[in-house]
């Protein structure tokens, strides 16, 4: 079980998930990279500026 | 089970009947509006048309049912208590009348004496995600102010695990759409007047204030701006929380008190369009949608809902489902519109 470093959810990475794969937690819908069996981080975004 | 519906001609009651019309437990058996006596439901609710051959009535020709849904003006329940009560073993109020618990409370914020004093502990205040336990056993329920649930499912876990640094202040915003001053016309309801506006209608003093403190135990500045929307409300509320707090903490606070709740949904997202709570998207659902932003101590807190619905109608659907031990969602699984 991996935790959700946005949220704290539960991720529940399936069977075959391969490290550097991108999953989305199903709370807070975060992109998430897989670094290890049950571990994820943060992936890489493009922002969008909104006029800023 | 048999329900009426005392006042439906109104927005909130008119929205009531379109709920109760697909409610797998519940069958209509009438309608009142004293000026639309006699006439069908849908002369004033065109969009029950195939849907409902009912005719309003007066009050004066209900008969018993089960359950009586109350949508009159705020402090016309309150002064025909007697009369109504008799007429179902259990009571929806959609009014102010019950709301308060502290008499005092009616003279300061509605002007009025309330003339059942000895009542108002037996009322359940309205929002089920507070008081579910307590609806199970009520035979009447008062349900709670639009403002004032888009205002209190936001911050009521905050204070719950108490993560909130009481000693600053909890100041509240409200963008408010039209549907909301009901279905009587004014000058300031006039096409050119209220088209394209956004004015502050409440900076102080708005009547919700009462059910918000008396909900969250803890001063609530709040103001509302009516613009142009017609039903929905977006509230932004600004707090300071422990130092200790992160954003995943509330995360997991929204999720341990909200997770299981059928109409709450936490929206913080990162891309796409609707990354926070937008009403838009909740027009004719009873969700309440709430997102959030932490930066220092400073908590940024935004909650939408559909005024008539989680506001009001749905709301009190909601409760009568608890309260008769119905399925929570019966009648209330719409899941809006995207795009409307």
């Amino acid at each position: 079980m991996a935790e959700c470093p946005v949220c704290g959810n539960e991720l529940k990475l399936v069977e075959g998930t391969e490290k550097g794969e991108i999953v989305t937690c199903g709370d807070c819908g975060s992109e998430l990279e897989v670094t290890g069996k049950d571990s994820v981080q943060e992936a890489p975004q493009e922002e969008e500026d909104w006029g800023e | 089970m048999k329900a009426s519906i005392v006042g439906a001609s109104g927005y909130g009651g008119g929205e009531l009947l379109r709920l109760l019309l697909d409610h797998p437990h519940v069958e209509i058996h009438q309608v009142t509006s004293e000026r639309n006596a006699g006439k069908p439901v849908t002369r004033v609710h065109p969009n029950l048309r195939k849907k409902s051959s009912l005719n309003f009535c007066t009050v004066k020709e209900l008969e018993k049912v089960d359950l009586l849904f109350v949508s009159l003006p705020h402090t016309q329940f309150m002064q025909r208590f007697n009369e109504l009560n008799g007429l179902a073993e259990r009571i929806v109020d959609l009014s102010a009348d019950f709301r308060l618990k502290d008499t005092a409370a009616y003279l300061k914020w509605y002007g009025v004496e309330h003339p059942h004093p000895d009542r108002l502990s037996e009322f359940v205040y309205g929002n089920v995600e507070l008081h579910r336990e307590a609806m199970k056993k009520a035979r009447y329920i008062s349900g709670a102010g639009c403002n004032a649930t888009a205002t209190i499912l936001p911050l009521w876990p905050l204070f719950k695990l108490g993560v909130v640094d009481t000693a600053l202040p909890v100041v509240a915003e409200a963008k408010c759409g039209s549907s909301e001053g009901g279905n009587a016309v004014s000058e300031a309801s006039h096409h050119p007047e209220r088209s394209g506006c956004v004015r502050s209608y409440k900076p102080t003093g708005h009547r919700h204030i009462a059910e918000m403190e008396q909900e969250l135990g803890h001063r609530i500045y709040f103001s509302a701006t009516s613009i142009e929307m017609v039903r929905g409300i977006l509230v932004t509320a600004h707090l300071f929380v422990k130092p200790e707090i992160t954003e995943k903490d509330i995360w997991k606070g929204y999720r341990q008190v909200y997770g299981q709740e059928p109409f709450i949904r936490i929206v913080k997202e990162k891309q796409g369009i609707y990354r926070f709570p937008e009403p838009k998207i909740l027009a004719g659902t009873n969700y309440c949608d709430i997102g959030f932003e932490l930066e220092g101590t400073r908590l940024v807190v935004i909650s939408a809902i559909d005024n008539l619905m989680k506001g009001a109608a749905g709301q009190a659907v909601h409760a009568m489902n608890v309260m008769c031990g119905f399925e929570e969602t019966a009648g209330l699984t719409f899941t809006g519109l995207h795009p409307t």
